[in-house]
């Protein structure tokens, strides 16, 4: 029973950090349909972003949780004004084009990007510091659970409240469901639709920065490819759980990583991808939109 | 037909005259044939140990030969593609060679052994790191300046069962090539040994977020040490979650994580981490001088297996100054007497494996690899 609760505790922390990612790209699918595969680079500059400005604030002496906040902002920044102009850049001139067309131009952006990074800093990998301390209440379950995956937890669970509160609630949220459904209608009432997905790709890289700073905590060390591989698995949670809904991503991720977990534990990690695009597959079969995927009916 | 007949007949006897002439021509010179990729895209292999070769016999001649009788490399390029390598082979052995270093890739080596074999010429490989070139006892003739690809494997499994005195192992890899041949190498050798017991031979994916899945089967299986086959970022990943959920686990890793990054990114976690990793040669005398040498007229830092090049010419040309040009007789000296080479003290056991160059073990210790052994 031990065994078992220290897998599922493996489980939800791997969960939590594909729901970080997963989160922004099933965010900027809901509203414009687009698979944002720079998505997963937004992260990684996040993460370098966060390593610069942490390095920087610690040698000045701040206290850490100052490090923290601070470190967060630069991030949440920085990566949200790369999301605004690769939108602006990329996307904005082929939104009337084939849909194919801007999935390419995503696909060029995410190379570029990690060209740029890896041109700009180094293809080894850095160390990046503890910003999540050990907590002391932690102790004695840490051989279970540590401090940053409590951390990251916690953070994806509020994350998603205040996402979700946001679409269902606020006027911004109201005007992203109503792009969503018809951008044209939308238009007509009044909604500055540029504005709205500005908005959209602005928080999806926010949330992906704040993902990197505290996965890069979590795991220590960061390069210029890290988003590559976590976008890969956290697009597939996001499919899973039915892209374009925020809850599914969340519950994709945790079913991806509990199943990881388990088919670690219980069989080998030799195939832990396979159990695990297994379950995709089985998943699309039954449910193709995905778990909490709204099936599209194509009005003929 | 008959006039055919007669042709090479004629031709036998032509070659027999080239064949004696150029016996002739032996006598007046050492011959040192050497055999590796010297164009294509593998060239930065085995240029270095051209070079070598070439700085070597230069520095003999310098003081007057082997013996008297000057030295001279004879070079062919075998592109490291087996069906080339025999045909240099061939070139060499008609050439009449005295010994050839080389070749540098493990598949030329083995196609290109047959035809020394069959000539009775002795060859040392720099580079050719299969074991089966020397385990499968095909070829006496053969001999490497390198230690071979499953001789890391057997440090790390002596170093565990031996000096740390663990009973339980488990064996994790990355399912690479090196990765997983080292941890297949680490296992069998374990098995074989009975000194301890595996208890976990899992493969992990590269680049995954997170290991504590694995880390607790680790955990699970009870094991004393873990022996890693994979490079250095996965290790420190999984050294540092091993750490963070207070395991006490020892954990042996091979050359790929014995690299700074490894420390600078794995921090405190790093210590007390075992790493084996080639022996550390810069400092002796004989390596700087070649190194130097190849400095002085190169104007860069010699590339890979510039050393093990040394090594070769250095013991092959000291035993035929001991034994002359037979090949019984080299073989003799290269077993029982020891060569200087940059290296150290270096000769072969029976199967033709260099006793003297291998693999150490290291340990972290306040931020750098020291040596344990």
């Amino acid at each position: 029973m031990d065994y078992f609760i220290e897998l599922f505790f493996s489980g939800l922390t791997r969960g939590s950090i594909y729901a970080l990612i997963a989160l922004g790209y099933t965010m900027v699918y809901g509203i414009i349909g687009l698979i944002n595969f720079a998505h997963g680079e937004i992260y990684m500059i996040g993460a370098f972003t966060a390593l610069i400005v942490s390095t920087v604030l610690t040698i000045y002496g701040f206290p850490l949780l100052a490090v923290i906040v601070l470190t967060a902002l630069a991030a949440v920044i920085w990566a949200a004004s790369y999301g605004y102009t690769i939108e602006r850049l990329a996307y904005r001139p082929l939104r009337s084009a084939p849909r194919l067309s801007p999935l390419i131009s995503a696909i060029g952006m995410s190379i570029f990007l990690q060209n740029y990074v890896l041109l700009a800093q180094t293809s080894d990998f850095q160390p990046f510091p503890a910003l999540i301390p050990e907590f002391d209440f932690m102790e004695p379950y840490a051989h279970i659970v540590g401090s940053s995956d409590l951390a990251i937890l916690v953070v994806s669970a509020i994350v998603m409240i205040l996402l979700t509160f946001m679409i269902k609630f606020t006027r911004t949220g109201k005007a992203m469901r109503a792009t969503a459904q018809d951008r044209k209608m939308a238009m007509l009432v009044g909604i500055n639709v540029d504005n709205v997905i500005s908005i959209t790709f602005i928080t999806g890289s926010a949330l992906a920065a704040i993902g990197g700073l505290l996965i890069a905590s979590h795991i220590g060390q960061i390069n210029f490819y890290i988003g590559f591989i976590a976008g890969i698995k956290a697009f597939t949670a996001a499919v899973l759980g039915g892209i374009g809904s925020i809850p599914g991503a969340v519950l994709g991720s945790f079913i991806l990583g509990l199943t990881e977990a388990f088919a670690t534990g219980y069989v080998s990690s030799d195939y832990e991808d396979v159990f695990a695009f297994s379950l995709l597959v089985l998943i699309l079969i039954f449910k193709p939109a995905g778990l909490l995927g709204k099936a599209t009916v194509e009005k003929v | 037909m008959i006039f055919s007949k007669r042709m090479l007949s004629i031709l036998a006897a032509f070659a027999l005259a080239a064949g004696i002439a150029s016996n002739a021509s032996a006598a007046e010179t050492i011959k040192i044939g050497v055999a590796g990729a010297h164009s294509g895209d593998l060239a930065s292999y085995g240029i270095p140990t051209m070079k070598a070769a070439l700085l070597v016999a230069q520095d003999l001649n310098e003081q007057g030969g082997i013996n008297g009788v000057k030295v001279e490399v004879l070079a062919e390029d075998d592109v490291c593609k087996p069906e080339v390598a025999t045909n240099t082979a061939t070139k060499l052995v008609s050439e009449n060679v005295n010994v050839v270093i080389g070749h540098i890739c493990s598949g030329a080596t083995k196609a290109a052994l047959p035809i020394y074999r069959d000539a009775n010429i002795i060859v040392m490989s720099p580079s050719a790191t299969n074991p089966d070139l020397t385990q499968s006892g095909d070829y006496p003739n053969f001999y490497r300046t390198i230690a071979s690809d499953d001789a890391q494997a057997r440090t790390l499994v002596d170093f565990a069962t031996d000096t740390l005195k663990v009973g339980k192992i488990a064996v994790i890899h990355d399912k690479g090539d090196y990765g997983k041949g080292l941890a297949e190498f680490v296992k069998s050798f374990l098995e074989k040994d009975g000194k301890a017991e595996v208890v976990l031979f899992e493969g992990v994916t590269p680049g995954a977020v997170d290991y504590s899945a694995v880390v607790q089967k680790i955990r699970r299986s009870g094991a004393d040490a873990v022996i890693y086959g994979g490079y250095h970022p996965e290790a420190s990943k999984i050294v540092s979650q091993m750490r963070k959920k207070r395991m006490k686990t020892m954990f042996l890793a091979p050359d790929g994580v014995k690299d700074d990054t490894f420390i600078n990114v794995t921090g405190k976690n790093a210590e007390g981490v075992y790493a084996s990793g080639p022996a550390d040669v810069s400092k002796n005398p004989l390596t700087k001088k070649f190194r130097d040498k190849f400095m002085a007229t190169e104007g860069a830092e010699p590339g890979a297996f510039f050393d093990n090049g040394v090594t070769a010419a250095l013991a092959l040309t000291n035993a035929i100054a001991k034994a002359g040009t037979d090949s019984a007789a080299i073989a003799k000296v290269l077993h029982t007497e020891t060569a200087d080479t940059p290296f150290g003290a270096v000769k072969f056991d029976e199967t033709g494996e260099p006793i003297g160059i291998g693999f150490v073990v290291y340990q972290v210790k306040d931020g750098k690899f020291v040596t344990v052994q």
